[in-house]
Order: structure tokens, then C-alpha cells, then sequence
């Protein structure tokens, strides 16, 4: 009889084909609409931002690796490729290549390989990266190139627009919005939101429809759970409802709320991210309205036009917390007493 | 109203330790475990309010009144040190558990700059008693939402396949300064 070798291997033995590579090329492949808007819209200037935040991302990731005398091509399973096409996403299109370099080295080496890399880092490593640069660099930060289709950019949400000699800058809408509410408000089309082609903001932010086309390929294909978008959404939704309810001329409306900024991009594609948000799914729904609610915070009270980068690394703070406290008990064991959190949390 | 914008500022925007970068020691030190950080967080929380009362309170009626206001900083130290004192002997008694957990730090309390910081600052700012008291109060409940998630990024960084230069302390002023960036997010927060 011959000899016969078997695997031995631990639960679970079912497995639906799916691995690091596959997830992360899904969430690469569902941001790509985004991408092509934004390149029809900024011009191939948000390409060269994308582009090089993505190479240099995996370049870091690599070097890295050899540096810390582990396998190189793990740089190469999607993870680090999707960290940097999310932080070139999340930067305005004509940034200058030396803050794109800082940008790729924070996010890489200080917010992940410093941790043990993929599955380590407590904090999302697109946001930490853009964050960083947004308090390092906030002039470049905050310079939004107009997009080549908008004609008359003066009369555009009533705002100062600074001609220079080869670029037209203008502010976000939730700039606009911020600086003089009542003056920006009517100039602000949902279309120009939803679409995206006309609206100034970061490359990857801008058009709504694209980032939920995403979205909903994300959703199918389970890669992502409703959980933390839809918490983050409706709390949103309510905050900038109930404000808008009690002062309609300082606060824009709910919907304006929901479609402009980066909203769509950080609800569906960064506070999703597998590392830094919390596995059991009344702690993501924890996480996401306290995205939501800090998103709002900042957005209608705070210094910055834009909360949600801040709210989902607030929030990944939270994660091993919430991981903690939020263990769901399992079907048909009794509800465990006090002493359960500090147990199932692992009292190492 | 101002009372709330005073909490506000006290606990986020200008937290002790992510925004004025005081009590780093607590903050590495008892960040190991969460039971600590939460009992840390606690002593703090007594000793703040308790200490700003007493310091705020001699300030007012026996430093401005005999013009003594340069002894100020060494009659504080001296004051919130007899205070770690007596509520170390008052937890040693009533809780040995909690006394055991924090052991070494609740000492050094006496030399936790928060403290010491909160004392001068509600005394620089010109506070009234009870704006005094919220600003303590509230301060030391920051000093305890930066402690407590830090905790909990740190039990879990145990597992973390860190490169061996950048375990302990290392990686943990870098999650100290991620932290601090994402709470430069409410900096000129102001509800209303």
C-alpha cells in the first residue's frame, strides 16, 4: 500500500477561496470608477498622484520588508497597493511629488511596518498618512484645483477663487459651506455632487455615484458588511437633519451632508478596513455612529471643513475597546455575568 | 453654556496629555493593562479635583491676600504631595486590590506634572471656583479617555509581530503620536 499524506489542519475545513489578495484587489478594483472620474475631471495630474502614492506605497512596503529581513513579496499581496491608491485618493489633485514621498513613508513605515505590518497597525494607515500630511503641509493640503469642466468657477458657490498662472484653486463645498453658509448654499447642486465632474475636493472624493458603484460591488461580493457605512450614514443623516430642523440658514441639509466631503470614501472604503475596525457587529455599529457623530462634530462646530478622516482614526482608537466589550454570547450559552468582558477579552 | 465649552476644551481640544503633553508618565507607565489604566485614571480623577479645590482655595486666601503669589509653585508641590499621601493611606485601607494594582504609581502621582499643571493653569487662566472645578473635573475625565484607549491599543499591540526595535516604548510614543494628530481634529472646536 502506498503511503498517503494528509494535511492536518484546524477548523474551519470550508473555505470560500478567499485570501488577502483577493480582498484587497476587490477594494482596489471597486475604487477604480472613482479613479476614472477623478482623471476626467482633474486631469491625468490626479493620475500622477495616484500613481505614484500607489508605486511608492508597495516600493516602501518592499524595502521594508528587506530591511526587517522578512519575505519581500509580501508587498506585493494588494495590502500595500490599496493603502497607497486610498491615500492618493484622499489628496488634491496637483500636490507636489516631495509631500507624496512623506505622505507614502508615514503611511507605510510609520503606520504599519512599525506595528509588524498587515493586521498589526492600530490606526488606518491611508488616514494616519493623510492626516499627517494635512497638519504637516496645510496649505498643499487644502489647494483644490478646479476641475477642467466648470466654466464659470467665480459665480460657484460664491467664493473667492485664486487665480495663478497655470491653476485655478476654489474651496470644497464644505469649505464654502463653513466660511459663509448662507452665500454658498443655493450655488450648491446636488448634481454637481452626485456626479462629481464639477465639484472641487480630493481626487477620490468627489463623485458620489462612482464611490457607491464601489460600494454596492462591495457589498455583493461580501467583502464589506453593512454594519459600519450604514451606522456612519444615518448618524449623519440625523445630526445634519436635526440641525438643519433648528437652523435652516447655518446649517445645510442633511442630504448635502451625506454627498459632499469624503463621506462616501472613508464610510465605505477606510473605516471598513478589516485591521482597524471592531469584528463583532453591535461594535461596529458602535464604531460607525461614533464616525458619524464625530464627523458631524467637527463638520459643523469644529476648526477643520472636514471631520471624517479624524472621526475614523478617533475611532480606530476605540476598535480594541469596543472589541472587547462588545463579544457577542454565543447562541444557547447563558448570558454571562460581570466578570465575562475582562474573560472573552483575553485577561493576558 | 461657557461651563460646557470649558468642559469641552478641558477634555478634547486641549487634553492633558494628546494636546499639552502632560503625564506622559502614567501614560506609558499604567497603559500596560486596562484594569490599571482605569484604576490610574480613577486616583487621578480624585486627586485633580481634589488638589486643584485645595491649591485654588489657598491661592485665593492666604498667597493673594499676603502678596505671596511667587511661593506658588513650591506650595503647590507641597500640597498635592501631603494629598497622594493621605489617599494612599486612605485606599491602602479601603481597598487593598485597587492599592496592589496600582502600587509604584500611585505614588507618583505626587509628581504627575497633570496635577501640578491643572492647579497653575486654572490659577493662570483666572478661574472662578466652579469653572475650577470643571476644568479639573474635566481634565482629569480627558486624561482618562486617553489613557484608557491607549490601554487598549497597547494590550493589543502584545500580539503584534513587532520588529524587535520598536517594541515597548518605541511603538508606543509612535500610537501616542498618531493619536495625538487624530485629536488635533478638534482643535478650534467651539458648539454653538
Amino acid at each position: 500500500m502506498e503511503p498517503r499524506s494528509f494535511t492536518v489542519s484546524y477548523a474551519p475545513h470550508v473555505h470560500d477561496g478567499s485570501s488577502t489578495r483577493r480582498i484587497m484587489w476587490s477594494v482596489f478594483g471597486a475604487l477604480v470608477p472613482a479613479a476614472a472620474v477623478a482623471v476626467y475631471a482633474f486631469g491625468l495630474d490626479a493620475l500622477r498622484v495616484m500613481l505614484l502614492s500607489t508605486i511608492l506605497c508597495v516600493a516602501m512596503e518592499g524595502v521594508a520588508l528587506l530591511i526587517m529581513r522578512r519575505d519581500p513579496a509580501a508587498c506585493l499581496d494588494g495590502s500595500a497597493a490599496l493603502t497607497g491608491f486610498l491615500l492618493g485618493l484622499t489628496l488634491p489633485a496637483g500636490l507636489s511629488n516631495g509631500i507624496i514621498v512623506v505622505g507614502a513613508f508615514v503611511a507605510v513605515i510609520v503606520a504599519k511596518q512599525v506595528f509588524g505590518g498587515l493586521g498589526h497597525n492600530p490606526f488606518n494607515p491611508a488616514l494616519t498618512s493623510r492626516v499627517f500630511l494635512l497638519i504637516a503641509f496645510p496649505k498643499q493640503l487644502t489647494t483644490w484645483p478646479v476641475p477642467r469642466g466648470l466654466e464659470d468657477i467665480k459665480e460657484y458657490m460664491g467664493l473667492a477663487v485664486t487665480r495663478t498662472t497655470d491653476a485655478v484653486t476654489s474651496a470644497t463645498p464644505l469649505a464654502a459651506i463653513k466660511e459663509h453658509a448662507q452665500r454658498a448654499m443655493p450655488n450648491i447642486q446636488l448634481n454637481d455632487l452626485f456626479f462629481g465632474v464639477h465639484t472641487p475636493g480630493s481626487i477620490g472624493e468627489i463623485s458620489a455615484l462612482a464611490l457607491l458603484l464601489g460600494a454596492a460591488f462591495l457589498l455583493y461580493r461580501r467583502i464589506i458588511t453593512w454594519h459600519v457605512p450604514v451606522a456612519t450614514l444615518a448618524t449623519v443623516a440625523v445630526l445634519g437633519g436635526l440641525t438643519h430642523l433648528a437652523n435652516p440658514a447655518k446649517y445645510a441639509d442633511p442630504v448635502f451632508h451625506l454627498f459632499a466631503g469624503g463621506l462616501f470614501i472613508g464610510a465605505f472604503f477606510m473605516a471598513t478596513d478589516y485591521v482597524t475596525a471592531p469584528v463583532w457587529p453591535l461594535g461596529k455599529i458602535i464604531y460607525g455612529v461614533g464616525i458619524g457623530l464625530l464627523t458631524m462634530v467637527i463638520r459643523l462646530w469644529g476648526g477643520y471643513p472636514e471631520g471624517i478622516s479624524f472621526a475614523i482614526l478617533l475611532m480606530n482608537a476605540a476598535t480594541p475597546l469596543l472589541d472587547r466589550y462588545t463579544v457577542p454570547t454565543p447562541f444557547g450559552s447563558r448570558k454571562p455575568d460581570k466578570a465575562a468582558p475582562g474573560q472573552a477579552g483575553g485577561e493576558s | 453654556m461657557e461651563l460646557l465649552l470649558l468642559a469641552i476644551n478641558a477634555m478634547l481640544i486641549g487634553n492633558l496629555i494628546l494636546s499639552k503633553f502632560l503625564g506622559i508618565c502614567p501614560f506609558l507607565g499604567v497603559s500596560r493593562r486596562l484594569s490599571t489604566a482605569l484604576g490610574m485614571s480613577m486616583a487621578v480623577l480624585f486627586v485633580m479635583v481634589l488638589a486643584s479645590t485645595v491649591t485654588w482655595t489657598l491661592f485665593y486666601t492666604l498667597l493673594k491676600p499676603l502678596h505671596l503669589e511667587y511661593l506658588r509653585t513650591i506650595l503647590f508641590i507641597l500640597v498635592i504631595a501631603s494629598l497622594v499621601q493621605l489617599v494612599e493611606m486612605v485606599m491602602q485601607k479601603l481597598s487593598p486590590a485597587l492599592y496592589e494594582a496600582l502600587g509604584i504609581y500611585l505614588p507618583l502621582i505626587t509628581t504627575n506634572c497633570a496635577i501640578l499643571g491643572v492647579a497653575i493653569d486654572s490659577i493662570e487662566k483666572g478661574y472662578g471656583f466652579l469653572p475650577m472645578i470643571v476644568y479639573s473635573f474635566f481634565g482629569a475625565c480627558g486624561f482618562a479617555l486617553a489613557l484608557l484607549l491607549f490601554a487598549g491599543i497597547r494590550e493589543r499591540l502584545e500580539t503584534a509581530d513587532m520588529p524587535k526595535s520598536f517594541q515597548g516604548a518605541a511603538s508606543s510614543l509612535i500610537v501616542a503620536g498618531i493619536l495625538s494628530l487624530a485629536f488635533m481634529g478638534f482643535s478650534g472646536l467651539v458648539p454653538g
